[in-house]
């Protein structure tokens, strides 16, 4: 197993890159003006790179800006200082060739599932017809198929997120971003969920961003775990390679012997991060979401 | 079992009010009948009356005049309330301007106008749909505004991600949101419409269920004047289930409105 302890390792730990990075964050500083006239520096000097066909997730503590970065990357939001280039070219306005995944629910709840996932390709100009053709294949290939007609409040939160998964897909983005997309879920939904997407993810391996807290989905699904640092003006504090075999299941790889190894490895400098959290959230109210 | 129970109980109340009110108006347990009767009618009357004028087609005409009111009030006050709640929500400036005028506007009670409505449009059907139209537009106004103010940021985040213009959010994201927050006040706007348009008839005018209320109420005929609201009644109740009806059809996407719908 080998690992790469140091920030800055993203060049070359995809699987054969090939030109420029799908998303390159170069010296990215982001700082929030707040109600109060405040100012809050979310990240500061972070510099990514995430390749095509490379799955990298981003673990940090509570509140330390991983999802201000992914909004980076989406173009959701602009970095106050720094570079965001997207396959070579730099980023203005939203971001044309990524697909989001939201943590909350983002499904529009008037329309069907159906409709929800046809939606997303009345931007790209498909007619109704083939629209509805593609929606249902795709309702069909997360599992959904006798449920197109449901309204998002008759479906569970996985199948929900399971229809959001279509709508992001469907449009066919190189470059997939994921925030936290299975937080509010249950721990076994958490795992079919997570071989859902790592099924549909291996049939074309787009580049891939994935936020998430918990560390053993992060290990079972990437390539690479980054390391963010406690916030405020958090930065990346490692990154390291997870060089377990593909196909995966999430759950039975959570067992094997070099799972293990690099949980304990990643644990030892994110821990550190957690702790400084901690230790700052007392008596500090900034702590409950990634300032996003 | 329950409901027969429940029905049977609230079927008891009415008749337990229309026999107390048949025994006070036709004994003489609390003074002159004939005094009382001037004051109170009495229930086989103003039955009696109900019925005469619901099967005669003279109150229809009354009734049309007055759905025609309420129906015009409502559309053209839901219109302008849409078309200004979307301009105001999406222009910053335009809503911080004139938002004293509006709270001023809204704060004046509508009832004052009618007189300025009946001298400015004539009698007739005009003054009163302007009349309902103060009262609507404010109602759909603000709720256009607040729905297309309070649409999920995710929401609007996901759609801008799925690369939809400005034409497409408004579409799928902006009017859907919108029109729930003015369903959700369809009850309140159309009962409203109705009240401008039968206070409007009752301040001044020829024809509706207003003018036979202040008609019959002019000449004393309390028989009339209690005929004519359990008439405006029954209209009210009938207006009220057919905007349940649609109600239920538009929002069926919304929890609790038909959490039961297995399809």
């Amino acid at each position: 197993m080998e690992l790469q302890d140091r920030p800055h390792q993203g060049a070359g730990a995809g699987p054969g890159p090939s030109g420029d990075p799908a998303v390159k964050l170069g010296g990215v500083d982001i700082t929030f003006h707040l109600a109060d006239g405040g100012r809050y520096q979310a990240v500061k000097g972070i510099d990514l790179k995430v390749h095509p066909g490379e799955f990298v997730s981003i673990v940090g503590p509570t509140g330390c800006g991983k999802s201000t970065l992914l909004n980076a990357a989406a173009g959701l939001l602009s970095p106050s200082a720094g570079s965001v280039g997207i396959f070579g070219k730099p980023l203005s306005g939203l971001n044309r060739r990524a697909g989001y995944l939201f943590q909350q629910d983002a499904l529009m709840p008037w329309k069907t599932a159906l409709d929800n996932v046809k939606v997303a390709l009345e931007p790209m100009g498909v007619s109704n017809q083939e629209a509805d053709q593609r929606a249902r294949e795709w309702l069909g290939r997360v599992g959904l198929r006798t449920f197109v007609d449901r309204y998002p409040h008759m479906l569970s939160g996985g199948q929900r997120k399971r229809v959001s998964l279509a709508q992001m897909l469907i449009r066919n983005p190189e470059i997939l971003l994921m925030d936290e997309p299975f937080g509010p879920l249950d721990a076994q939904t958490r795992q079919i969920m997570g071989n859902l997407l790592l099924d549909l993810w291996s049939r074309d391996r787009k580049a891939l961003m994935f936020v998430t807290h918990d560390l053993e989905e992060a290990i079972a699904l990437s390539d690479r775990v980054v390391v963010m640092s406690a916030g405020p003006a958090a930065g990346i504090v490692a990154d390291y390679k997870v060089d377990l075999p593909r196909p995966r299941d999430i759950a039975d790889i959570r067992l094997e012997k070099a799972f293990h190894e690099i949980h304990r490895d990643i644990w030892s400098s994110l821990r550190v991060e957690v702790q400084k959290a901690y230790a700052m959230g007392e008596g500090r109210e900034l702590v409950g979401g990634d300032a996003s | 079992m329950k409901r027969v129970k429940l029905l049977f109980l609230q079927i008891l109340v009415m008749v337990a009010f229309l026999a107390i009110w048949h025994v006070a108006t036709t004994t003489s347990l609390f003074g002159d009948v004939k005094t009382i009767q001037f004051f109170f009618s009495t229930p086989v009357a103003v039955l009696t009356r109900t019925f005469k004028q619901l099967t005669s087609a003279d109150i229809y005409w009354h009734l049309g005049i007055t759905l025609t009111e309420t129906v015009l009030a409502f559309v053209i006050g839901s219109l302008a309330g849409i078309l200004f709640g979307f301009a105001f929500a999406r222009r910053e400036l335009l809503s911080a301007v004139f938002d004293p005028y509006i709270k001023a506007a809204n704060a004046l009670p509508r009832v004052v106008l009618a007189p300025i409505f009946a001298l400015w449009f004539g009698l007739g059907i005009w003054s009163k749909v302007a009349l309902g139209f103060t009262l609507v537009f404010f109602i759909v106004f603000f709720n256009v505004y607040q729905g297309v103010r309070e649409v999920s940021p995710t929401i609007l985040a996901n759609a801008r991600m799925l690369g939809m213009n400005e034409r497409q959010l408004f579409k799928h994201v902006y009017w859907p949101s919108a029109l729930t927050w003015m369903f959700s006040s369809l009850h309140t706007s159309v009962g409203f419409a109705l009240v401008g348009a039968v206070v409007g008839e009752y301040l001044g005018s020829s024809a509706g269920l207003g003018y036979k209320i202040h008609e019959a109420e002019s000449v004393f005929d309390v028989t009339g004047v209690f005929s004519g609201m359990l008439i405006l009644t029954i209209f009210v109740i009938a207006i009220d289930a057919l905007v349940t009806l649609v109600e239920k059809r538009l929002l069926v996407w919304r929890p609790g409105q038909s959490a039961t719908t297995t399809t």
